[in-house]
């Protein structure tokens, strides 16, 4: 059926050593991504005076570059990489799905075309307020989707929830243009914000929605287990005393939580929620315990990479959004050659 | 998610009613017999086309009805206008104003609407024919979204102004389906493997389509903007001869082809023993369906989600699993001029692009029909 089909026969050939060993690799490898994200742009620094900067800020021109202008992208990137790992990683374990991705299922559009209305409409400014509107945005195209996608006698598939993903996500972005295309000024704002990114947003947001973020990683971490347990098959999971409305319900509560703040902050990103369970799950095995936390890491790492690739990339900056796409597409189709399809 | 290639596709899977008359199918219709049924061969030189009675009944309808919405599309709007004054203008005897409204503003549009209705209805079941999957159309394995970078790089980093965005949109779409098919080709062509591979394709594309539009000033951005929504606004006589030539050479060899492909479809379990022939008929196929998907990038931007709905629509009209291609295309032309109606007079004074009322109906449509398939117990 699904990556997540055979989960015994996998769990044999992983041990718990690589898998740790997986884990702390990515770790490492995400601690150098802050590192270089502090690192370069403009001006290059080494890696020595970043990390004095960080421990004990001076009076120096490399303190204004560090704290003033790359700490702030840095934090943002690190978090919204986190959340967009794990609500990857929690929607294609709840839709068994391997192509469940926040941008797919619809949860970015629906965040975004919210996100327009207020700013288009009603002249909403404030970064404070957009984020109740990416919130509220997220929250109703999840909904949706799956109410549309459970319709019916049979139980929820993948090829639905997918479908009826797609099905949203083309309805609001033809919302999103005819009301972006109505004025200039709307246009030229929201132009810049369909573009994920994580730099000329403001940190303060943070201050507002980390609740949001703690919550939903929790959650995260709760339903793991359960994850495990439905990934043979909902038959399965409801015999090995899974309740599945409720596992449902909390994952969807998780990953609405985890998209709506992600969005808020930094626009929509795609692709990160898409590839790095894969390959997450390719390093570790099924079990969700393990692809969770491994595949925010990775993720956290991949758009800190991206973000900092896209400074030096061309002579104007290319946006976070897009360099992970440019990054993540290639990675993905590789995925879907490597892959014989019948684990598709 | 798999879809092995033996069953019915879950969502493009016919839908038939049951003790339908019109069907000689009936209802145990299913699997390979069902196709065959009530197909006569109707030979005409060197080509030779399946023709069932239903169907020759549908298109006929189709093709009444586009004439009778096009005509309509033209009389009606904010400004009416009567049947005996739309043939005095158009025999050279109206006023100038009437001129204006019917030669220069609503009939160019609603022509240029049938025949791009036409290529992307067209394209679009050829497409989801050959992936055995509704979701293989052209819009949504970025073959549009190519023909659009084609576009707005010819647009925004060229400067070449509308005329060489339509020439860019045709090399975009094609370049696309030659890297798309380059990659999915892997023991033979997938389905499944040729759509997973067209989405992550497409989402690339999107992405170099907001960085061109991001980094462009705000006037460029706002004006490629407008003509990547899909719009017939500016439709004019300019390019309908272009139009015609190549609309219509294409869809009579994407009609020349049905019949091959219909068998292509059913011999599944022996593509094996046909093997190269059934590629290189594919490859053809896919050729014809990506130009007919460009052009009508070319001709009025990437117009959402006609090319993922006519077939659908066209499978239910018809009861048949067969490609449906002229169904197909003859509804897409029929869905294009009502939808293009409703963006020019639906929220007048303003217009909306054609493409914002094609995503916000197809959509809409898309999810109507899943729920409607999955109630039914289907996928």
């Amino acid at each position: 059926m699904t990556a997540l089909a055979s989960p015994r026969a996998e769990q044999r050939r992983i041990g718990t050593p690589r898998r740790v060993a997986a884990l702390v690799g990515a770790a490492a490898v995400l601690g150098m991504t802050v590192v270089l994200s502090l690192m370069i742009g403009n001006e290059w620094l080494s890696p020595g005076t970043v990390l004095r900067e960080l421990v004990d800020p001076g009076a120096t021109p490399a303190r204004d570059i560090v704290r003033g202008l790359r700490l702030d992208r840095t934090v943002i990137a690190l978090v919204v990489g986190l959340a967009l790992g794990a609500a990857g990683a929690l929607m294609q374990a709840l839709t068994r799905n391997p192509l469940a991705d926040p941008g797919l299922l619809g949860v970015n559009a629906g965040a975004a075309a919210a996100v327009v209305t207020g700013i288009a409409l009603l002249d909403v400014t404030s970064a404070g307020i957009q984020i109740w509107f990416a919130f509220a945005g997220a929250a109703a195209a999840s909904v949706i989707v799956y109410v549309l996608g459970s319709g019916g006698r049979a139980s929820t598939t993948p090829v639905r929830l997918a479908l009826a993903g797609a099905a949203l996500t083309a309805v609001l972005s033809s919302y999103v243009n005819g009301v972006a295309l109505s004025s200039q000024a709307a246009f030229d704002t929201m132009r810049f914000w369909l573009v994920g990114s994580v730099v000329g947003r403001e940190i303060s947001v943070l201050g507002t929605i980390w609740p949001f973020l703690v919550a939903g990683g929790l959650v995260a971490a709760f339903v793991s287990p359960a994850l495990n347990a439905i990934a043979l098959g909902e038959d399965t999971g409801r015999a090995l005393g899974v309740n599945l409305g409720r596992l449902r319900i909390l994952t969807a509560l998780a990953i609405t939580l985890l998209c709506g703040a992600a969005t808020a902050l930094a626009g929509p990103i795609a692709f990160l929620g898409l590839v790095l369970p894969h390959v997450a799950r390719h390093l570790v095995g099924p079990d969700q315990r393990w692809v969770l936390p491994l595949s925010m890491v990775l993720s956290a790492a991949l758009l800190l990479l991206a973000d900092t690739t896209g400074r030096i990339a061309s002579e104007r900056e290319v946006e976070a959004g897009i360099m992970t796409a440019f990054i993540g597409a290639p990675l993905f189709i590789v995925l879907v050659r490597r892959r014989r399809l019948a684990h598709l | 998610m798999t879809t092995p290639r033996t069953s019915p596709p879950p969502v493009g899977a016919p839908v038939r009613r049951r003790a339908d008359p019109a069907d000689p199918a009936g209802p145990s219709g299913r699997g390979a017999g069902a196709v065959d049924l009530g197909v006569r061969s109707v030979r005409i030189g060197p080509v030779a086309l399946p023709v069932a009675p239903r169907s020759v009944l549908v298109v006929v309808l189709l093709l009444a009805l586009a004439v009778v919405v096009a005509v309509c599309s033209v009389l009606f709007g904010e400004i009416q206008m009567g049947f005996p004054r739309l043939v005095a203008t158009l025999s050279g005897e109206g006023s100038a104003f009437e001129d204006y409204l019917v030669m220069d503003s609503r009939l160019p549009r609603v022509v240029n609407a049938l025949l791009i209705g036409l290529a992307l209805g067209m394209s679009g079941s050829i497409f989801q024919t050959i992936s055995r999957n509704p979701l293989g159309s052209p819009d949504v394995i970025g073959f549009e979204t190519g023909a659009s970078t084609g576009g707005l790089v010819a647009l925004l980093v060229l400067g070449s102004g509308f005329a060489g965005a339509s020439v860019g949109a045709v090399i975009g779409g094609l370049a696309t389906a030659v890297v798309v098919y380059a990659l999915a080709l892997r023991n033979g062509l997938d389905g499944l493997r040729l759509v997973l591979i067209g989405v992550g394709l497409g989402a690339l594309l999107l992405s170099v389509n907001s960085m061109l539009i991001v980094q462009a000033d705000v006037y460029d951005a706002q004006e490629a903007g407008g003509w990547l929504v899909g719009n017939l606004a500016g439709a004019s006589w300019d390019g309908v001869g272009w139009l015609v030539v190549t609309v219509s050479v294409l869809c009579l060899a994407a009609v020349g082809l049905s019949r091959p492909l219909m068998i292509a479809e059913l011999a599944d379990d022996s593509a094996a023993g046909l093997g190269q022939r059934t590629d290189r008929l594919r490859m053809v196929a896919i050729a014809v369906g990506v130009l007919l998907s460009s052009i009508a990038v070319a001709a009025a931007g990437p117009i959402v989600f006609v090319a993922l709905s006519a077939p659908q629509i066209a499978r239910r009209l018809t009861g048949a699993s067969g490609p449906n291609l002229v169904t197909s295309g003859l509804t897409g032309a029929v869905v294009l001029v009502l939808a293009d109606h409703a963006a020019r007079e639906l929220f007048q004074p303003r217009q909306v692009p054609v493409g914002v009322v094609t995503g916000l109906i197809g959509g809409a449509f898309l999810a109507w029909l899943l729920t409607r398939e999955w109630r039914k117990g289907h996928a």
